[in-house]
């Protein structure tokens, strides 16, 4: 029996970027805000032994611990689908913080064309472009009305960028300039620039430079350590909740976080959520926590999950298209690219940083022609100095053995010596791909985990080997002695490496019947019930998803605030 | 010292049994004890001649991180041969047996990753389709000592003798038919044990060294990688390639 507490005006599920910032915003404004995580507290002093690879990359110690809990997967409706016992494709945050303590920072807006695109596609290329099996929606938003909240964003963060002429108009310049554009990133920019392109430095939330936000937290800048993805900064020179908008909300007094406390579901009364359920992961003790209005922002998949298992909302039917909880989970496409080989070049590899990145914007969204093609939108074509860790890092040309002496000379050869120009697509969603319960396997505490039918689509094939292309054309204009290019999308394959840009499942839109939240993530089903993250996503961009995930926190913590006054629906 | 180990061009003198149990530690005053390590020393090669072992060298003990938490010696020495054909020694440096992955591996294993102990484990255990990761309900120290069992199985059906026993190009083909999963194996793939012992050798030659491998931080030197260091603001921004002596997680220590 779960102990009862008194309750509070808001209480939030999932103390990451979404929980954080909504957490800042309404304490600041007053409003006592008790904030739920499942995982661990955390400060940047605890990185002090964070330089290490195996621990923190290959033995996931920020993520999300499988053994409690994971998710299922199968390719198609009618395979079983199966958990996911260890990671490999995708790694989800744990902790205060979330995912936004282990991210690299790359920290986008997405296009003026997102928001708007079943519209302006089938303005330019008639109703008939895209298969009807592929669910696009319009986000009953426009990029004009998110920059506000954009610009919000990446102030409080400090991103480092530049302005990109085919980009959505930007009210103010990045807050911070630039990273460095280091030797490596100029091989890119040259031979990008000769081929007629115009390559810009990738957006940062690593900060090229100090930085005080208007918060008044005071940041250092990036040293390229090279240890962001999968680690925390001992620096607090990446951006992460638990150096901005946690300590903000804590310096107020009025937020409360408790951390090992697991949410288990939402309790409900009618159509309103009246609070949530969670259990102590430590001692196991359980707790009920009511509250007038419940923000759910944990990760993508628990958002769906918990909203799923309480019974909130209208559960997504493949069958008939109808009702929206699960619907529409997208994902990104990253199998284009092309290895470049250099025999006479060592670059200092082992130096770089999460969002140390250069891209062109030619093949992003729509901003190139797709009369001709097979596809819809596009992909960031696109190359980091991430910093190549040594267990992670053994690139060899294709035809290498996979072990043996010749790999092994092979990967010391070229251990400095290669760069990859990479694609990172967008993933448009599909009816069959989907979210919901599985009806056999649960977590550690008898709830049932989420199940994902999800696998890539004709047009993501298509995009890939496109965009394959123009990766290999890039490595041979920067002379490169061995290109490899990969060009096939493979099935999706949840041990496979590729990114954890996951979204959807509890997408925003202006249709109740198509949409699950409204454009300040309010529930249509449950008006004291916002959901907050990359689940309202009605598809994905090519961009990393957190900058627009951060854009709509803010907006949802306007809601939340406005809903508080005078309830009701606020669209 | 048997023909087979006097030919085969990765068992020099370093790796010979003799220097083995040298190494190990299992003598007392330079007397094998009897025992256990008696009949390790007469039944497990019958080809071999017991020598007497001569005494332990001061360098053997130098570092105490290289014993045994989780391995008996003979499991310890093959898993020395395997990962030894995995990253062998060349001409950039050592392989993978003397930069300890044996050793990295035994404490792997003797610990939570052994255990699986971050995998989900619940409910049943369903054959997957290709896209489905690995379902299997072996544990990863189970796991390891059942490839190292099969991996003599096979050596023995296929070439009459035990692993550590073959030339190397005969190791070779049997682990290739692990990799492949075409090697018999009770429960899972071959290749599973294969994986495990790749993942775990690569681990070995290029974790910090404070995991037990990458002795002297010689698996980074080899490739020029720096380890880990607080800054690297104005080598990133060189032309030209900068060589840094490799430094530990332990330079953090104290700070």
């Amino acid at each position: 029996m779960a102990t009862k507490l008194p309750k509070v005006p808001v209480v939030v599920v999932g103390m990451g970027w979404a929980g954080g910032i909504i957490s800042a915003e309404l304490t600041k404004a007053g409003i006592p805000v008790v904030g739920i995580e499942r995982g661990k507290e955390r400060k940047t002093e605890d990185y002090l032994m964070g330089h290490d690879e195996l621990r923190f990359q290959h033995r996931t110690e920020l993520m999300q611990d499988l053994s409690k809990e994971t998710i299922t997967h199968r390719n198609t409706l009618n395979m079983r689908a199966l958990p996911m016992r260890n990671y490999g494709t995708f790694i989800v945050g744990d902790g205060l913080g979330g995912a936004g303590s282990h991210w690299n920072g790359q920290t986008y807006r997405f296009l003026p064309y997102d928001f708007e695109i079943k519209t302006l596609t089938e303005q330019k290329y008639g109703p008939n472009k895209i298969a009807p099996e592929y669910t696009i929606q319009d986000w009953g938003i426009t990029y004009d009305e998110m920059e506000p909240y954009y610009d919000t964003f990446e102030k409080m963060a400090g991103i480092s960028g530049e302005t990109v002429e085919l980009y959505g108009k930007r009210a103010n310049p990045y807050p911070t300039g630039p990273m460095l554009k280091t030797p490596v990133l100029e091989v890119f920019e040259k031979a990008t620039t000769s081929l007629g392109y115009k390559p810009y430095m990738v957006p940062s939330a690593n900060l090229s430079e100090a930085y005080t936000n208007p918060d008044g937290i005071s940041r250092a800048a990036c040293q390229y350590c090279a240890y962001c993805e999968n680690f925390g900064c001992e620096y607090g020179a990446k951006a992460d909740p638990v150096v901005t908008v946690i300590p903000v909300a804590k310096e107020t007094g009025k937020l409360e976080t408790r951390t090992h406390s697991n949410v288990l579901r939402l309790t409900k009364d009618g159509n309103r959520a009246t609070g949530v359920i969670y259990v102590n992961t430590i001692t196991g003790e359980e707790f009920e926590q009511p509250a007038d209005v419940v923000v759910v922002a944990s990760y993508v998949f628990n958002n769906a999950r918990l909203l799923l298992n309480s019974g909130i909302g209208t559960p997504y039917n493949p069958e008939t298209g109808k009702g929206t909880i699960g619907k529409n989970y997208a994902y990104q496409v990253s199998s284009g690219f092309t290895t470049a080989f250099f025999k006479d070049r060592e670059f200092n590899l082992y130096a770089g940083a999460g969002a140390l990145g250069i891209e062109i914007p030619e093949f992003t969204g729509d901003n190139f022609d797709h009369s001709d093609l097979n596809f819809i939108h596009g992909s960031g074509i696109r190359m980091f100095q991430y910093g190549a860790r040594p267990i992670a890092n053994n690139v060899v040309p294709s035809g290498t053995p996979s072990w043996g002496a010749e790999f092994k000379s092979e990967s010391i050869r070229w251990a400095n010596s290669f760069l990859k120009i990479a694609s990172q697509g967008s993933s448009m969603p599909h009816k069959n791909n989907y979210l919901d319960l599985d009806p056999e396997f649960k977590d550690a505490y008898g709830m049932p985990l989420l199940r994902m039918t999800y696998d890539y689509t004709d047009q993501d094939r298509e995009l890939v080997k496109y965009m394959a292309g123009v990766t290999s054309k890039i490595a041979e204009e920067m002379g490169a002695d061995i290109i490899d290019t990969v060009s096939e999308q493979a099935p999706f394959n949840v041990n496979k490496d590729t990114n954890t840009h996951n979204t959807g499942g509890v997408i925003m839109g202006a249709d109740p019947a198509t949409s699950a939240v409204n454009s300040y993530l309010q529930m249509w089903e449950a008006e004291n019930v916002f959901v907050v993250g990359a689940s309202a996503f009605p598809h994905n961009s090519n961009f990393n998803p957190t900058g627009t995930l951060g854009a709509l926190s803010y907006r949802a913590a306007e809601g939340i605030q406005t809903y508080l006054k005078q309830g009701g629906l606020l669209v | 010292m048997s023909e087979k180990e006097k030919n085969s061009p990765i068992l020099d003198k370093r790796s010979s049994r003799r220097t083995f149990i040298k190494n190990s530690g299992l003598t007392v005053g330079g007397v094998v004890l009897g025992g256990a390590l008696g009949s390790l020393l007469v039944n497990k090669d019958k080809t071999a001649t017991p020598e007497a072992p001569a005494h332990t060298e001061t360098g053997a003990a130098a570092n105490p991180n290289v014993a045994l938490m989780f391995f008996t010696p003979d499991e310890y020495r093959m898993t020395q041969t395997a990962v030894e054909r995995i990253y062998p020694a060349d001409d950039n440096g050592p392989g993978a047996k003397d930069l300890n992955a044996a050793i990295y591996i035994d404490h792997q294993l003797a610990g939570q990753y052994g255990l699986n102990s971050k995998d989900y484990r619940l409910g049943n255990f369903y054959a997957p389709e290709p896209t489905q990761g690995a379902q299997t309900k072996i544990l990863n120290k189970d796991l390891f000592l059942l490839g190292l069992k099969e991996l003599n199985n096979y050596s023995k059906q296929n070439f009459e003798a035990n692993f550590v026993e073959l030339e190397a190009a005969d190791q070779d083909t049997a682990l290739a038919a692990f990799s492949e999963g075409k090697a018999q194996f009770a429960g899972t793939s071959s290749s599973e044990f294969f994986n495990l012992l790749r993942k775990l050798t690569i681990e070995g030659v290029y974790a910090d060294p404070l995991y037990g491998g990458n002795k002297d931080m010689q698996g980074w030197a080899m490739r020029k990688y720096p380890g880990s260091r607080m800054s690297y603001v104005k080598e990133i921004q060189s032309e030209t390639f900068v060589k840094l002596d490799p430094q530990g997680l332990n330079s953090h220590m104290g700070h």
